[in-house]
Order: C-alpha cells, then structure tokens, then sequence
C-alpha cells in the first residue's frame, strides 16, 4: 500500500494475518476464486452450475424451519404440513420455497447437464467430475422422492407404495427376494408410520450429507482440471509467460459479477412461482396430494413429479415388471457411461458432425416427451409412443460409440472463439 | 430464461388438460378470492349449508374476521353456530358416526376440497345435481355421479332432472366426441323453481366457490400481495447487478 | 486489459450499491425465518384468555390453574390475612410494588389486587420458577419464627407474604406476579385481559 495504513486498518491486517498464519483463508480465496482461471467465452448455459449450489442452499435453510414444525408421523404429518401452511407466522413461504425449490432444482441440474452433452464436459479428463455429478443426480432423485412422501397426502402414500414395490421385481435369489427387501424398506407390511418416520430421517439429514460430500467432490474435481468451454478446447495450453492461461479470466470478480446476474434472474423466475403459481397447475403440487393418504382408497391416477415421469414412462412402456424396473434403472446408468461411449476427436457440439447434432436433438426431445408421456394415464396410444421414445433413449448411447467415431468433424480451433 | 419459462408454462397447460380430460364436461368459471363481497356471501352460504355436516378442521372462526373483512363481532353474529368459540376451528356438530349412518360415508373435511378438485369442478359439482329416484336421497349428480351428498340447496336452485336428449349428447362427448360447443347447461331441464333464478343460483354458488378457495389457503391473500414487492425489488437487484456486469466484462476482450 | 479506460469511481459506486441492496435483500430473507418462531396461530389460542370461577374458593383457600403453561393462583383472603399486610412492611424488599412489569397498574395497590378479596398471582417464583406453596398459618416456622402467613418456596427458601410481596433477604428479588385479569361478573374473572377501562 503506497498510503500511510491507518491505525485502525494496519490492526485489521494484523488480525487477517493471524488468521491466515492458522487457516488457509486467503490461499483459499486465490486458488478458487481470484486467481482461479476459468475460461472466458461461458455462454448462457454456464449459469446452471452456482444456480444449483444456490437452490442447495435454499432448500437446506427452508428444510431446516420446515423440520422445526413439522411432525413426521403418520397421524400428524398431513396437519402439520397444513399448520404450517396457515398457524405459522409466514409458514406457507417457506414451505413453498422448498416445495418449489424441489423442482427448481431439477430444472436447474437438467439444463446443466444438457450443457455437458453440448460441450462434451464429461470427457478427458472431466470424467470424474461427470460421475460425482451423477452421483449427485441419482442422490438427489432419492431425497426428492422421499421428501414428496413428508406431507403424507394420497400421492405421497400411493407413490411411496408404487415407487417401494418396484423392488419387489427382484427375483428370489435365495439371500434375498424382491418381496423380503420391499418389506424391509417399509419397516412394515404396508407403507406406514414406520416408513415415514425413516424417510423423515434420510430426508432431513443422511441424504443431504452425502450431497454436500458429493458436491465438494464434484467442485474439487472441476477445480483439479478446470473447466471446460463452449469450444472444448483446454485454455491451460495456451499461456503468458507468467503462466495464466491467455484465454482464462479470474473467477472473482468476472464470473462472480455474471453469476450475481444469472442468479437474479434466476430468483426473479422463482419469486414469481412461488407467489403465484405455487402449485404449478398441480405439476409442482400435486391435486390428490390435499387429500390426506388413505391406505384405502387409491387414487385413480398415480404418477410421480414431473421429474421422474421421463423414467417412469419407460418403467411402463415395457410390459414385464422385472424388464420395467431393468430397462428404467439402464436408463440411469447408460448416463454413468458417457465419457466412454462418445468417441469423438472433439468435444464440442460446435465442431461435431451432423449424425451427433441430430442425434443429440432427438435424445434431447425423447427425454422431453417420455416426461410429458409419464405424466400421462397411460392409454395404449401413450405406451406405444413411449416405447418409441424409449427405443430412441437409447439408441443414442448405443450408437455414439460408431457414429462419434466415424462422422467427420468441423477443424477445432486452438484458442477460444469468441468472448461473452 | 425465456426457454425455461416456456418449459414450465408448456408442460403446466399439459397437466391442466389432463386433469380436464376424464370426459365429464364442466362449467367455465372465473374465481376471484379479492372479492370481499363474494367471500362473505359465500362464507355464509357455507355456514349456514355446509358446516352442519361438513368440517373445515384446518380453519379458524377467528381468522375469517381480517380475511374477510368482517370485524370479529361481524363473525360471531353472522358465521358462528351457536356454541362455539371464536377461537374454535370450523367443526360440524354432526359426529362422524351418524353422517355413517344417514350418508352411508363420512362427510369428508372441507378444509382442502379446493385445491384437491379444482375450482371449476367444484362450480359444475353444484350446478349438476339432478332428481334421481334410484338413489337413496333422490338426488344423483353428473360432475360426481353417485355422490352420497343430497343437493343440500335446492331450495335456492329448485329442481332439476336429466334432459332426454342430453344423455345421449354427453356421451358422446364423453367417448371422444364431435369436439363441437356443448354446453353442459343442456344437460338439465328445471321441473320446480327455486328461491333463486338461474342467474342468482350462479351467483351463489360461484360466490361459495370463492370462498372454498379461499379456505383451501387463507394465506393467498398474502401471497398475492407480497408477491409484487418481492418481485420489484429482484427487478431492482438484477438491473443493477447487470450494470455491475456490465462494467466488469468491459475488461474482458 | 485496457485498465486505463476503466472508470474506478463508477465500479465502485456500482460494486457498493449492489452489495448494498444485496445485503438489504439478504436481511429481508431472513425476516419470514425469524417470523416463523413467532407463537403460532394454534399457540396464541392455547394462549388466549382463560376463564375461572370464584365460586368454589372458600375463604383462605387457593384455586390454582393454567394459563400459558404458567400456574395461576387465586387465592380468596380473609379481612384477618388482609389485616397482616400493613405491617410487614419493614420486612420486604418492595412493599410499595414499584417494580415494574410484576402487576398491572390497577393491581399497583397495598393488596395488590382489583378487589381486596381474590389476590391473582402467577405462582411461578421469581426466582427460578419454582412454584410457592400456600402457608396461611401465621405464627413459628421452621424457615420463619414470625411467620405472618404467606407463599414459601420449597425450592430456594424464598418467602412472600399473602400479597406475593417479596421478603427482604431471600433468593427471589421481585414480588410474585400479578397477571393482567379482568372481572366478568362478581364470580367470574378472566385471567389474560386488561379490564376494558384500562386497556
């Protein structure tokens, strides 16, 4: 500092010394943050990746609060959802935070995802980060479900039941049957009081450890090989001669001032819904839901939350339970595999054939249609259509390995197209 | 943005259609829980009609006196039954042992009857009750035929049957049908005046609507109004926060 | 990097307003959170108001019971018990009822009561909450050789005296509690209002 330090500041340096001597904080806040370097041509579809970790942060605030009033027993759990929705001072706020926050996040993780097929983030030497991410995916997926059963409302029950005897299509292989493993996650022989209470317990605290663990694996990972671009070309190949990549810029304060913004509009979406569209039309809350469950009335229609219904119509579109559950549960691990499956010379959608382009739109489309399908009361006309749309899921891992290999690809170029 | 925006306003109109389609054919209606009016009208519709069976176990007497715009003398002369407690939550007298034994079924709770069927389903429900002698208490409905409820206000309606004609119309409809205008008004053919005329009974019955809703989640009246000052003031940080973008990204070339 | 054509004030001033209202919208975030510990709309009616009759209490006897999860005394004096009160003045550390918060104005009186006969106590001891017990005897007790009559704290020995007055010298610094309360009739009180007159 050229100026003559204050008093009063020179004892703040004094104190930030002390503190650094003891904890890593200012090298933290350089290796990730100021003098981290991240790529300087992100487009739109980089916002997904802070947008989740926020939606995080959301739904642990509010799950917290929701847990302070919320009662996870069969005989109370539905009043006391209601209790907070109208005797707790600004209860409903929160609790449709996190409900809505539910499905935010899915949102937010698909297109984030998405962003990873266009650019090929997964590849060489993302493959970890990709998996964490699945991890992180499939973690999710679980703590979504058994959050959907808290509120103990008919499709919390009935989609508990439907989602619990999916084990069930395990065959009896002698140590264990489908029937004993069903019996064994319900804690009793129906869907009960039992069932909610550990539910509650893996909701509120097992699950979103491990999600924590797995997004710090996930961004340690990122930070080890940095990230990738809109082009897939690495900027650590080209540097000054003080050795900063030439295409990167430092995180704080470039991506942290545009991430502000994204997360702006962001919450500008999420206010919006959750002041005026808290249900979603009964997508994000569903209507049979206001009913409290009744072990013995089904409702006519049993479906899961939008999220799941892209898994759920190829679960139906197969006509065999144990090849049901077996096809759903490829669907979910083929993705594990992508690193492997894309052979191609580039990363980048930008630079790829017409065979991956296409392909990747017609995925892209089955997934959307197999979630509107699932939605769906299953009529023969709507199986057969999944079944197509199943068959065209997975024709585009089956075939990526050929054509990602043979198409002929766009020449990439050396440094990074273009700037914001 | 614009894409997520268009994702989830596709897939909500989706759902709504699906939630229409079981072929039962309903009556367009608006609801609008601001209507202060409407509310208490309804509110006493409902006091006065529904409460002696039904039960809003989730509601309070008490809370209806700021929603509504009735002070809480105002609930107590024209909502509270006699015996109950401002405090109190809207509980019928009648226990559900002998709503067994004169329905044949439990009346289920009020609370929540909104959100679980809609609006608009609601409305029809009570636009559609029709003289049947086959059922026990000589009353079926189209919107939820076989209903174990009697048409509790057929007094202000009067009494409707099944037009001949119609039967055959709604089903067609309900297999798919001509997709031409049918309206389910047809359906029915007034044998008995009521209290009301048709145009009086919609009213009713839209203003009991109104307040079904409203009771369904007493806390959108706040919503709605927190909603806007939420929103203006995330339109205020994200123009700002763009402007800081803005003049960071100047750096980046 | 063209640090030349950068207008420092203008970053600064835009960095700084955005932190500005950022952290104002963070604070504002926290408001539905903080609000939600607030008593909810079930606790307010387990709180509200609760009636007693005066009926059933026999002269020198105690009616006890609930509100808020505190116990309420209410004990009926007779003129002899009231005749103890002047007296013991020397003894206590507020006989006056100056400290406020421990009665309502219109119990800011020698009986510490609206009507000298019904004396109206929280009975949860001003120490650590314990709750006193009626000794109406007066004469030699094993924690008072002149004892007057009065509400002895099995707890921490604190002593008051038939006006929930506090003795001087004890564990306990403030009289016993006088709640806000309110006469319906002759025989009925509400324990948890003012009196119309003084709210």
């Amino acid at each position: 500092m050229a100026r003559p330090a204050s008093s009063m500041r020179s004892q703040i340096t004094a104190l930030g010394n002390w503190v650094d001597k003891r904890l890593p904080v200012s090298s933290f806040w350089r290796d990730h943050l100021s003098e981290y370097y991240a790529p300087k041509n992100f487009n739109f579809w980089y916002f997904f990746g802070s947008l989740a970790l926020l939606v995080l942060v959301n739904q642990i605030i509010t799950g917290i609060f929701l847990t302070m009033q919320y009662k996870p027993s069969a005989a109370e759990a539905f009043a006391s959802v209601e209790f907070i929705m109208r005797d707790v001072p600004m209860g409903w706020l929160i609790r449709y935070m996190h409900s809505t926050g539910a499905s935010a996040f899915f949102i937010v993780i698909y297109l984030h995802m998405f962003r990873a097929l266009l650019y090929g983030s997964y590849r060489t030497p993302r493959e970890l980060i990709w998996i964490f991410g699945m991890l992180i995916y499939v973690v999710l997926m679980a703590e979504a479900f058994m959050g959907y059963v808290l509120p103990w409302g008919q499709m919390s029950y009935w989609g508990a039941q439907v989602i619990i005897s999916l084990f069930g299509a395990i065959p009896d292989l002698g140590f264990i049957s489908g029937e004993s493993l069903v019996e064994w996650i319900r804690g009793d022989y129906s869907v009960s009081d039992a069932t909610l209470n550990r539910f509650f317990a893996l909701h509120v605290i097992a699950l979103p450890l491990a999600l924590l663990l797995l997004v710090m694996l996930h961004l340690t990972a990122l930070h080890q090989v940095g990230s990738n671009n809109p082009d897939g070309v690495e900027i650590k190949e080209h540097k000054d001669p003080d050795g900063k990549p030439i295409d990167g810029i430092p995180f704080h304060p470039y991506y942290t001032v545009k991430d502000i913004f994204g997360v702006g509009m962001f919450m500008l979406l999420f206010a919006f819904i959750i002041f005026y569209a808290p249900d979603g039309g009964g997508l994000l809350l569903e209507h049979d839901n206001f009913v409290p469950a009744d072990p013995l009335v089904t409702p006519e229609h049993i479906k899961p939350v939008w999220y799941f219904t892209p898994f759920f119509a190829i679960l139906k579109a197969i006509p065999d339970k144990l090849g049901g559950v077996a096809v759903m549960g490829l669907a979910i691990v083929v993705l594990f595999l992508l690193p492997w499956l894309d052979r191609s010379p580039v990363k980048s959608i930008r630079y790829k054939g017409w065979i991956s382009k296409i392909s990747l739109v017609v995925f892209s489309i089955s997934f959307v249609r197999l979630g509107m399908l699932g939605i769906g009361e299953g009529t023969p006309a709507e199986l057969r259509e999944s079944q197509v749309w199943t068959a065209l899921y997975f024709l585009f891992f089956i075939t990526m390995p050929f054509f990602s290999r043979m198409e002929k690809t766009k020449p990439v170029p050396e440094r990074v197209t273009s700037s914001h | 943005m614009a894409m997520l925006l268009g994702s989830i306003l596709g897939m909500t109109s989706f759902t709504v259609s699906a939630a229409g389609g079981e072929g039962v054919q309903l009556f367009p209606v608006d609801i609008n829980v601001f209507d202060t009016a409407a509310l208490q009208q309804g509110a006493r519709t409902f006091t006065d009609y529904c409460l002696g069976c039904h039960s809003a176990s989730y509601m309070r007497f008490k809370r209806l006196a700021g929603d509504l715009g009735y002070t809480e003398e105002e609930v107590e002369r024209y909502l509270l039954p006699a015996g109950q407690e401002l405090t109190n939550t809207m509980t019928s007298s009648m226990s559900p042992e002998l709503a067994t034994k004169v329905f044949g079924t439990d009346a289920p709770d009020l609370s929540l009857v909104a959100r679980a069927r809609g609006e608009q389903w609601l409305y029809s429900y009570f636009l559609s009750f029709y003289k049947d002698e086959e059922r026990a208490l000589g009353w079926n409905n189209t919107v939820f035929p076989n209903a174990s409820m009697p048409h509790v206000i057929w007094e202000l309606q009067g009494v409707q049957t099944l037009a001949q004609h119609a039967e055959t119309q709604a089903d067609e409809h309900a297999d798919g049908g001509h997709g031409g205008h049918f309206n389910p008004a047809d359906q029915f053919e007034l044998i008995e005046t009521g209290l009301q005329d048709a145009e009086e009974y919609q009213r009713t019955v839209q203003d009991l609507v109104t307040f079904l809703v409203y009771l369904s989640e007493p806390s959108q009246l706040q919503r709605h109004q927190l909603g806007i000052w939420v929103i203006l003031f995330l339109a205020l940080f994200t123009v700002l926060a763009w402007f800081l973008k803005a003049e960071y990204w100047q750096d980046i070339h | 990097m063209s640090e030349n054509s950068v207008n420092k004030g203008r970053r600064r001033l835009l960095t700084a307003t955005t932190a500005v209202v950022g952290a104002a919208g963070a604070g504002l975030a926290a408001l539905p959170f903080i609000e939600s510990w607030q008593p909810s709309a079930k606790a307010k009616v387990v709180g509200a108001p609760v009636e007693f009759n005066l009926q059933p209490i026999g002269p020198g006897q105690i009616l006890k019971g609930q509100w808020r999860g505190k116990t309420i005394g209410i004990l009926r004096r007779t003129n002899d018990m009231l005749e103890t009160l002047p007296d013991l003045s020397g003894k206590l550390k507020d006989p006056d009822s100056n400290a406020e918060n421990q009665q309502p104005r219109y119990a800011q009186n020698p009986n510490r009561s609206i009507k000298p006969e019904y004396l109206v106590l929280v009975m949860n001891c001003t120490h650590l909450g314990c709750v006193p017990e009626l000794v109406p005897e007066v004469g030699a007790q094993p924690f008072d050789a002149e004892w007057q009559g009065g509400f002895y704290c099995p707890c921490h020995k604190s002593k008051f005296d038939l006006a929930g007055r506090v003795y001087d010298g004890v564990p306990a610094q403030l009289n016993l509690q006088v709640p806000p309360y309110q006469y319906l009739d002759d025989r009925t009180i509400v324990v948890g209002v003012d009196p119309q007159s003084a709210s």
